[in-house]
């Protein structure tokens, strides 16, 4: 027992010196997830901010303009350009130079002082969808708030019922509380991912694996050896991504530190059996990495990072319940938003658990048994 | 030595060797075409941000013919799945456990307020961790209160209170298919990919295995080597592009308004930006666990997050979209989006092809002058 765990031990160190000797593989270890983090915290936000538009207002009146002013005013969007005909909607838009035009016809203040209900064109690049339907979206608030207060000073009755929403967890829908989050999942699984996914394929390529596998070593201890790295690694990076989550970018920590670690460690020992096993069905680095890539690529754009699982169809859906980071996200996101404790979470952790304990027996069983 | 004559041979070895090399080793053929298809075919359809069957809470305290109609708009909205709860208490502990998405709550007192002069408030909730998703759900239940409030408005025989309305026209994508958008951005994310993977790993391959020394007491050429390790990925490249391309017109089936062959040439020159990207890379490290290290964490996810692919560019700070002008996939989704749902829209495709073209003669100039000097 004694002999086991020193064997470990000096494995571990080796492993851990393997990765760490080189200064350049230090680096890439450490500054990207850095600059990643701050970059693509700062990056990755579905809110629109100052979007150009431009204005087409052929109604000089004070109720158009106030309009206008509603629409500028807002955080959203920023005048780009004043236009006074209709063949200039076209290349502006083309060109990308506004992503709207909101067009007040002649009749604006005429209509509404009348009685009828006047309409705003405004005509969206719909290139992007998902930026289409936010400003849509936006633009609909205004107009209504505007409507709101027209109908309030001109002594008109309010409408019959209005809509009193509350968002939960994110008050103000900032789309950065649930993008930095995600963002921690994200980094520690391609740290996690790359510190291992090389490290039995280095050795069989450098045909060193052959003699590890003759020395006294059971594949349990060489397992154990090899997943020490990537655990620790991973570790200590996450650790640091999460502190940067809270008192960089101040996202509201409301759960419990013992449900997001408990998730974190089995989240990493899924990261790394996955990592292994990549690793050990390899014969030759470049196809360690590939095989890194294949499975990140897809285990990152289909966790709901970004876009929902809710969305995808139930053949896709499937899929995800075999990514580790799917439930990741979702400890890291309702531990920080939604206040979550160890026991609402327990349906998150056994997944990651039974992919941890298949991917890791599958490497242990490769290292003896893979095919040549 | 220099004559031209010379120059074609030595090219066309370096090209045999490379071309073999790769029909030796099925995993490049595979990165270029076989991870494109399986890649396209996963994201086209995994991702999407088209909300629906969103999972709506009724909570009706008093029901009524009024609450009825309301709540008869929401059963009969595609956009939404409802479910009807007794309490507001379980409805709130369904949100709570992710069992709902949203609450729509109508007080006893709705019916009341309504008749008695209006301004009967709707309790909405939604869950907000999903900031995007939040307001989008937040869009669809305000486009149903609209149309209940005008019909209404029509049964009680009222007039509706004079308003602005909005009259949104969306260009390029009327029906605002989220799909039209992704799958061209897509096809950058996967060519960054795919093109900085097959070569980062080629020129860090021959340093560690001691075979660029023996290329380079040969009386080739650096460029003749970069040409020669370039073109034949060039070509498979190019394989796997026009294949992911065939599936967004096919397979997805997203219009394509500009013309094919403006989107070939562009491809082409983004092909070049990619490869040389992996080969400056390849360069640098020399070693290809730094060399495969680095490739990833510079192509995947910038190519992801800083393309404009899905997250809007004039969104970010300002120091932030700096950093995006560095991102190749940047220019390329630009393009690529234009030329699928708006046409050839000359300002846009030239602006953002010069942009590439100066990468790549940065990329290709850079890996050309580190080969030489790291030989001195």
């Amino acid at each position: 027992m004694k002999q086991s765990l020193q064997r470990i031990v000096a494995l571990a160190i080796k492993e851990l010196l393997a990765v760490l000797k080189d200064r350049k593989s230090r680096i890439v270890l450490v500054v990207p997830p850095i600059l990643q983090l701050i970059v693509f915290g700062y990056a990755a936000t579905f809110d629109l901010n100052d979007i150009p538009v431009a204005v087409y207002n052929e109604d000089r009146s004070a109720p158009s303009r106030e309009l206008v002013s509603h629409i500028l005013g807002s955080p959203h969007f920023h005048l780009y350009a004043e236009i006074d005909h209709d063949g200039q909607i076209a290349p502006l838009i083309n060109n990308k130079a506004v992503l709207g035009v909101v067009h007040i016809g002649p009749r604006f203040s005429a209509d509404l002082l009348q009685g009828l209900a006047p309409r705003v064109q405004v005509v969206i690049d719909g290139r992007n969808s998902n930026t289409a339907l936010l400003m849509q979206g936006y633009l609909r608030g205004i107009v209504r708030d505007f409507n709101l207060a027209w109908a309030r000073r001109s002594g008109r009755p309010p409408p019959a019922a209005y809509l009193q929403v509350r968002p939960w967890f994110n008050s103000n829908l900032v789309s950065r509380w649930f993008i930095v989050p995600g963002i921690v999942g994200l980094l520690t699984l391609v740290i996690t991912t790359i510190v291992t996914a090389l490290s039995v394929a280095r050795e069989r390529e450098a045909g060193t694996f052959d003699q590890l596998l003759v020395t006294p070593m059971r594949p349990v201890e060489i397992l154990i050896g090899k997943s020490f790295p990537g655990v620790l690694i991973g570790a200590i990076e996450g650790t640091f991504i999460l502190l940067m989550a809270i008192y960089w970018f101040d996202v509201p920590l409301r759960g419990s530190l013992g449900a997001l670690y408990t998730g974190m460690f089995m989240f990493l020992l899924s990261a790394v059996g996955i990592g292994l096993m990549i690793s050990s069905l390899a014969v030759t680095q470049q196809q360690g990495m590939l095989g890194a890539f294949l499975f990140l690529v897809p285990a990152v754009i289909l966790s709901g990072f970004a876009t929902p699982i809710a969305n995808m169809p139930d053949a896709v859906q499937l899929l995800t319940y075999v990514n580790p980071l799917r439930y990741f996200l979702i400890i890291l996101r309702g531990v920080f938003l939604e206040g979550d404790t160890a026991d609402i979470l327990f349906h998150y952790y056994w997944p990651m658990a039974v992919i941890a304990l298949v991917t890791l027996s599958l490497a242990g069983w490769l290292f003896r048994h893979r095919l040549n | 030595m220099n004559s031209p004559a010379a120059m074609r041979m030595r090219l066309r070895g370096m090209i045999r060797k490379e071309s073999l090399q790769i029909l030796r080793d099925p995993s490049s053929i595979a990165i270029a075409f076989v991870l494109p298809v399986i890649l396209l075919l996963l994201f086209g359809f995994g991702v999407s941000l088209d909300a629906k069957n969103i999972r709506l809470a009724l909570v009706v305290e008093q029901p009524d013919t009024r609450t009825a109609s309301l709540t008869g708009a929401f059963r009969g909205s595609d956009f939404f799945a409802t479910v009807s709860f007794n309490s507001i208490q379980e409805a709130e502990q369904a949100l709570t456990e992710h069992h709902v998405d949203g609450i729509l709550w109508l007080r006893n007192d709705f019916s009341s307020r309504l008749l008695d002069g209006g301004n009967a408030p709707i309790g909405v909730f939604v869950n907000g961790v999903d900031a995007n998703q939040a307001r989008i759900t937040e869009g669809y239940i305000q486009g149903v209160w609209q149309l209940w409030l005008a019909s209404y408005a029509r049964e009680q025989g009222s007039a509706l209170p004079v308003s602005v309305e909005l009259e949104p026209r969306i260009w390029f994508n009327a029906a605002l298919r989220s799909r039209n958008f992704l799958v061209p951005g897509l096809i950058a994310v996967i060519m960054t990919l795919t093109g900085a993977m097959l070569t980062s790993m080629v020129v860090a391959r021959e340093w560690e295995r001691g075979t660029m020394e023996s290329l380079m007491v040969t009386p080739i050429r650096i460029w003749e080597i970069i040409v020669g390790k370039l073109l034949p990925y060039f070509v498979l490249g190019m394989g796997g592009m026009l294949l992911s391309v065939a599936m967004a017109l096919w397979v997805f089936e997203v219009p394509l308004r500009g013309s094919f062959w403006v989107l070939t040439a562009v491809s082409a020159l983004f092909m070049m930006v990619a490869l040389g990207m992996g080969l400056l890379i390849s360069t640098v490290a020399r070693n290809q666990f730094v060399a495969g290290q680095i490739a990833l964490v510079a192509t995947f996810l910038p190519a992801f997050i800083l393309s404009g692919f899905i997250f809007q560019i004039s969104s970010m700070p300002a120091p932030i979209q700096v950093v995006t002008h560095i991102v190749p996939a940047r220019y390329f989704v630009a393009i690529l989006q234009t030329l699928f749902a708006a046409g050839n829209i000359w300002p846009v495709i030239l602006a953002n092809s010069a942009a590439l073209l100066l990468m790549m003669v940065i990329f290709l100039g850079v890996a050309r002058r580190k080969t030489r000097k790291r030989l001195d």
